[in-house]
């Protein structure tokens, strides 16, 4: 008999379908299930404020998923993912305000320009590596940026565009929890749909890019098809995470894609973990909700300490850089590591040597 | 008419040359071995065939026809498979991913399908997968199926880098030192491994190696190289009595 204790021994996969699944074992698509409907079940028993925070942070994980698979998962760094970002927000607020499309088709066409504006520039990543292809990203930024403030006609400018909430005939997603759950089925799709890519042939070839490209090359990837590719598909993800941010925040305008948007991304998936689905995620809670625990912290040690409120303000975004530092540092890997060091021990608990 | 033709075939680096107007043949479901010291050229040749190197003349025809001009993965897709003299493996992936990359050419899922992985996707995986399975077994990767390349000691390594080629079911396989670094015992394993690759599955093999019992005893026909400069071809035989051969390679002692 099995030792219920020793939780993963003896399993064996007699056919490959069945050893090629995602969650091989009967267990684990149970635990999958039952935290599924935890994130389900969650809206009900939590306050709208902090249904508010597990929006934000969901939006931001479909944006980190994204970048993670262009920097993670293929090697090329961005750091135009604030831009990108803009551009979906822009296009689903021109395609809904302006043409009056419903979000429901406007959402995937933003998703749809941003990948086509992503793979464009994208285009430099066949010569460029590293630190020039950042470079060039950066160019991309501010390119991006420049446009939408200075096209006044068309995105309003300093201003900017105010959005709807979407709808589906009669209903408004205009509660806190409405929009929780609309955003959670994406990050659930977006999840599922790179899990699998990183299991199928495309995902493979963007792991070989990131390698070695020119392994990668001998064995047959075209090394631009697939680049331009990745920025595609990254950038289709980073679209539909900014037309989600736009219609939830209601307003689009230029100050929310700076670079330090897109610093954060990449903080994002760097103490997530690089080339991590489920790190992506961890990370973009953890960046976004970080800012709101430390402000709490500073409310309530000023509290006890009242004159110290100027410098615990001003302390915030050392602390900040300080964690992202301390992360590179002891577990480059990220979170998702961290977390996977901690599955490790109970596996074989009480074995775990 | 040979599966592959080099003709007059030059590359230079800057002043340096690597390859001098090199010319010769490789006859359909041979092994064909290229020898000559370090810095001889062997691997530019490799990489010249394969599409990393742009020679600066020559022309070099697979089935007949010119390649010269192709990029490295169009190469692929015509048969022709690799495994490097230093390791290029993806050490991060599995040693069943870096064979499923192996057959990346002959697979055809797109992102899309790749992405929702319905019926056809996943059937594709699956029949390759089937095929990998068959490289596995024949080059005895069993063990280390779910292994990360990267922790796997050298000679296995090594191993995986033949089985990636292999994997493409290739009909030109470059093997540029596949025994370098190795102990004896795997040397000849994979010696072994050399011979049942051109038995059983025909497939035509250039092969660089620089123990001359394996060249001789492998080997249906041989190319010397010398500071970039063909110096020699023929039969085993032919090329261990050829006096220039040993003069500047070979020494005395492999003398018949
Ligand atoms: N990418 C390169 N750039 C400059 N010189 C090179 C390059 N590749 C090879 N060479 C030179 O070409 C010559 C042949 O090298 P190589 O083909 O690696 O020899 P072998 O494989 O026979 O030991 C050497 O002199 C080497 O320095
Ligand atoms: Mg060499």
């Amino acid at each position: 008999m099995r030792n219920p204790f020793v939780m993963q021994c003896g399993e064996f996969h007699v056919n490959y379908r069945q050893d090629m699944a995602i969650w091989k074992i009967a267990r684990v698509r149970w635990r999958i299930f039952f935290i599924v409907l935890c994130f389900a079940a969650f809206p009900m028993l939590a306050t709208d404020y902090i249904v508010g925070l597990a929006t934000l942070c969901g939006i931001a994980a479909i944006g980190a998923i994204g970048l993670n698979i262009l920097t993670g998962f293929t090697g090329q760094i961005s750091i135009g993912v604030g831009a990108f970002l803009g551009v979906g927000g822009y296009t689903s607020a021109i395609l809904t305000t302006k043409l009056g499309l419903s979000f429901w088709l406007a959402a995937p066409f933003a998703g749809l320009v941003t990948a086509i504006v992503g793979a464009l520039f994208g285009i430099p990543s066949l010569r460029l590596k590293g630190l020039y292809l950042a470079i060039a990203t950066l160019a991309a930024q501010v390119i991006i940026l420049f446009v939408i403030s200075r096209w006044d006609s068309v995105t309003g400018g300093t201003a900017g565009l105010v959005l709807n909430r979407p709808t589906i005939g009669s209903f408004v997603f205009m509660s806190e929890k409405s929009y929780y759950y609309l955003t959670f089925v994406i990050l659930l799709l977006t999840t599922i749909f790179s899990l699998n890519l990183f299991r199928t042939r495309v995902g493979r070839a963007f792991i070989a890019v990131r390698d070695r490209d020119i392994a990668a090359e001998v064995i047959g990837i075209d090394l631009f098809k697939y680049k331009v590719l990745a920025f595609f598909v990254s950038s289709f993800f980073v679209g539909v995470a900014g037309a989600l941010l736009g219609h939830y925040t209601m307003i689009v305008s230029p100050e929310l894609y700076s670079i330090s948007v897109s610093i954060e991304y990449l903080a994002m998936i760097l103490v997530g973990g690089l080339g991590s689905i489920f790190g992506s995620i961890y990370g973009a809670a953890f960046i976004t909700l970080m800012p709101v625990v430390l402000r709490e912290v500073v409310n309530l040690l000023s509290g006890t300490f009242p004159g110290l409120e100027g410098i615990l303000v001003g302390m915030k975004e050392v602390v900040f850089g300080l964690i992202i530092i301390l992360f590179l540092v002891y577990e480059p890997e990220g979170l998702d590591k961290i977390w996977r060091n901690i599955k490790d021990y109970f596996r074989l608990w009480p074995f775990s040597y | 008419m040979g599966i592959l033709q080099v003709k007059n075939l030059s590359l230079r680096f800057g002043g340096v040359v690597a390859l001098d107007n090199v010319s010769f043949e490789v006859k359909e479901g041979e092994i064909f071995s290229l020898i000559g010291p370090n810095g001889a050229g062997k691997t530019s040749m490799l990489n010249c065939i394969s599409g990393l190197y742009k020679p600066s003349d020559g022309e070099i025809l697979f089935k007949g026809a010119s390649i010269t001009r192709l990029k490295p993965h169009r190469r692929t897709v015509l048969g022709i498979a690799r495994a490097f003299q230093n390791i290029e493996l993806f050490p991060h992936l599995s040693v069943l991913d870096n064979l499923m990359l192996g057959r990346h050419v002959r697979m055809k899922t797109g992102l899309l399908a790749g992405g929702l992985y319905w019926g056809k996707a996943q059937k594709e995986e699956v029949e390759h997968r089937r095929k990998v399975e068959e490289v596995i077994d024949f080059l005895e990767l069993e063990h280390v199926r779910n292994v990360p390349v990267g922790t796997l000691s050298y000679g296995l390594q090594k191993r995986v880098e033949v089985g990636r080629a292999l994997a493409l079911e290739p009909e030109l396989l470059l093997l540029d030192e596949p025994m370098a670094g190795m102990n004896n015992e795997e040397k000849e394993d994979m010696a072994r491994y050399i011979i049942d690759i051109h038995e059983e599955k025909k497939t035509t093999i250039i092969l660089i190696e620089h123990d001359m019992g394996v060249v001789m005893d492998l080997s249906n026909h041989i190319a010397v190289l010398d500071f970039g400069k063909l110096i020699a071809y023929g039969t085993p035989q032919e090329i261990q009595t050829n006096p220039r051969v040993i003069e500047a390679y070979l020494g005395e002692e492999h003398a018949v």
